[in-house]
């Protein structure tokens, strides 16, 4: 997926553009509306991430411009107001939703997801490998002509192996990426979710390989 | 919120009291006025009448061959006749001897001064006005002096007076009515300006904090004035404590979004046990003060838009579904799902950020206790009422009363991010409402909140 964000805070910004890289993602960095107004101009987003108080102007002045232009990207609005009064206006101009800062990454993924997912008609980006199609906006999962709708963790383990694979991800990644900070983990939870994970890809060519005292790894039988 | 002012009297009855009070002091004297003009005037008229009839006896009056001689004409007593039947007295002396007539008729004690005299006196238990005059006869080689006194009794007069007075009593109780209605319509319609402007003050809506701008009489002016200048800071400085709240959170949670985000990404890198725990607890405690600034704020605009509540026509259904999709990846995320049922549309009149941001709260407490895998029902029904019922544990029994004080937070709660603001601000949104808020447990095990609006 290929992202704009558009914040004038460097630090946060460097933060979430590292994060959604290591997501696999795609990510331009606008820290002012001009350089945004550039960026949209020329590239095609997917999503654009847009923050409110920039110093060149109000970011939902941006949005009303973008979408008076027909442009229809979907919008997520990063906001540090207070949800009460920021609920008006935002999603009347336009914006498909909005995160609260601070945001847990792990909610701003799964807006971000939730969104695409609304809009899926714009995007269609399924991923093809070893006897899998694998479709991580609408959450689908079709082995052998037979699809299944992924849970929301099952989804977000799939696109981290399926988008590295022969990659090692250790025990405490996966619980890092599937769990968010006030969730109680148990021990064999992520064993819980790699099973289930097997268990949909039995019939494929792709396979979750067990590394004793390492993690876990996506391997394609030839 | 309104204090009921101290009263002290009445402008109306001030008005009033002062006006009929003129009019009654003003009715007296005109009565007492009248009357004595009248009474001067009747008594000139009867002195003037004793005057030309004295007059008439005093010119019969002849001194022949020495002799004084008085032929009283007819003219001078018929011309005193009255309606009453008044009665004559007279008296005729001739150098102070009395000569004729009733003798208790004294001369007049001036009469030397002036010809004419006149006075009231008091003759056989009646009240006279009487009247003497003297004439000097000059005859051969002698002269006299005759002096004519004429007394007549008052009762024409007196009837006459008595009549006006009635009269003149009758004019000072009209006028004073006449006035006493004059003064309650001056005042009803000087109060009715000030009732008008109160009228138009209190069917203001609560957000109109714009000046009063209707015409005005000048003497209200500056009342409307101090009225206006008061709305006006009023205005601004509702309007700034928004932009206040706004901008705390601001600066607040942007710096906490920073450390989160490092915190977050130090924590993708870092393998060690203890670094990892570290990390965790700092991202935890970040969100625990961010969450808590986020519900102080929120609390303090909940508060501020609930003394003003502003009523809207909305679809509660609509409303809550709305809210619903915004949470459901929030849901997703802990792998639980969100459903709502109840009746397909339910319109009500209230404000619906409110009601969104009690729910959310009521929501998000849901999603918090619910265990993995299961599901929070949302039931919106036409009483109308919001239930949000999770399968976690429920609340503690000995503490559902406290559970919606400020940061009151149940035994439970250990381990959970949250401020103990959630269900408080939900309980002042239904407060605002007119509604309630109930915490219970369902039978099936798993807490229920129900909004009741």
């Amino acid at each position: 997926m290929k992202f704009l964000l558009v914040e004038d805070n460097i630090d946060l910004a460097n933060a979430v553009s590292s994060r959604m890289r290591l997501d696999g993602h795609v990510i331009d960095h606008a820290a002012n509306l001009d350089d945004a107004t550039a960026y949209v101009e020329t590239e095609e987003y997917d999503l654009i991430l847009l923050d409110i108080m920039l110093p060149d102007g109000d970011g939902r002045d941006f949005l009303k411009r973008h979408r008076a232009g027909h442009l229809d990207t979907p919008v997520i609005i990063l906001t540090a107001r207070s949800q009460v009064s920021d609920r008006i206006g935002s999603l009347d101009l336009g914006a498909d939703d909005y995160v609260t800062k601070p945001f847990d990454h792990a909610e701003l993924e799964a807006r971000c997801r939730a969104v695409l997912r609304r809009k899926s008609g714009i995007t269609k980006s399924t991923i093809e490998m070893g006897g899998v199609v694998f479709d991580p906006v609408a959450g689908h999962l079709t082995v052998g002509g037979e699809t299944v709708s992924l849970r929301n963790r099952e989804l977000r383990l799939m696109e981290l192996f399926i988008n590295a694979p022969g990659h090692v991800f250790s025990k405490q990644k996966l619980a890092d990426r599937l769990f968010s900070y006030d969730d109680n983990v148990s021990d064999n939870a992520i064993e819980v979710y790699v099973g289930r994970l097997r268990r949909h890809l039995e019939k494929s060519e792709l396979k979750i390989t067990t590394l004793r005292g390492l993690g876990y790894r996506l391997d394609h039988d030839r | 919120m309104t204090d009921n002012p101290t009263v002290s009297g009445s402008l109306r009855n001030r008005l009033v009291l002062t006006l009929i009070g003129g009019a009654a002091v003003l009715a007296v004297l005109l009565f007492f006025a009248v009357r004595n003009y009248a009474a001067q005037v009747a008594q000139q008229g009867q002195d003037n009448i004793l005057e030309a009839s004295v007059a008439s006896i005093l010119d019969a009056a002849a001194l022949r061959d020495g002799v004084l001689e008085v032929d009283i004409p007819y003219a001078a007593f018929s011309m005193l006749s009255t309606p009453s039947d008044d009665r004559v007295f007279y008296a005729i002396f001739q150098d102070g001897e009395f000569l004729s007539g009733y003798e208790d008729l004294r001369l007049a004690g001036g009469a030397e001064e002036s010809d004419w005299s006149f006075k009231s006196g008091e003759l056989r238990g009646e009240r006279i006005r009487q009247v003497s005059a003297s004439r000097t006869l000059v005859g051969l080689g002698r002269q006299t002096e005759i002096e004519v006194v004429l007394g007549q009794t008052q009762d024409a007069l007196s009837q006459t007076l008595d009549q006006i007075s009635r009269n003149a009593a009758l004019l000072g109780l009209g006028f004073f009515l006449l006035t006493a209605a004059l003064s309650f319509w001056v005042t009803s319609t000087t109060i009715g300006q000030l009732n008008k402007l109160t009228t138009s003050v209190t069917r203001r809506g609560p957000q109109d904090l714009s000046p009063f701008k209707k015409p005005v009489p000048r003497e209200m002016a500056p009342l409307v004035t101090s009225l206006n200048s008061l709305m006006g800071r009023l205005d601004q400085s509702l309007s700034q404590s928004e932009d206040f709240i706004a901008e705390a959170a601001h600066r607040v949670r942007t710096p906490l979004a920073t450390v989160r985000s490092y915190a977050e990404a130090t924590l993708h890198r870092v393998e060690r046990k203890d670094n990892r725990e570290a990390l965790r607890a700092m991202v935890r405690a970040i969100d625990e003060s961010s969450r808590a600034a986020g519900q102080l704020l929120d609390h303090a605009m909940i508060t501020s838009r609930a003394d003003r509540l502003e009523r809207e026509d909305v679809d509660l259904v609509e409303l809550i579904r709305e809210l619903v999709q915004r949470l459901t990846p929030i849901a997703e995320m802990k792998e639980l799902s969100l459903s709502l049922t109840g009746d397909p549309t339910v319109p009500y009149s209230g404000d619906p950020i409110l009601i969104q941001n009690a729910v959310r709260n009521m929501i998000d407490n849901a999603l918090k206790y619910a265990p993995s895998d299961s599901a929070v029902e949302i039931e919106v029904n036409a009483k109308p009422e919001v239930k949000v019922s999770d399968s976690g544990p429920g609340f503690p029994p000995e503490e559902i009363g406290q559970l919606t004080r400020r940061f009151e937070r149940g035994k439970n709660a250990v381990g959970t991010i949250g401020s103990g603001l959630g269900l408080t601000i939900a309980e002042d949104v239904a407060t605002a409402h007119g509604g309630t808020l109930v915490l219970t447990n369902q039978p099936k095990g798993g807490a229920c909140v129900i909004l009741s609006l």
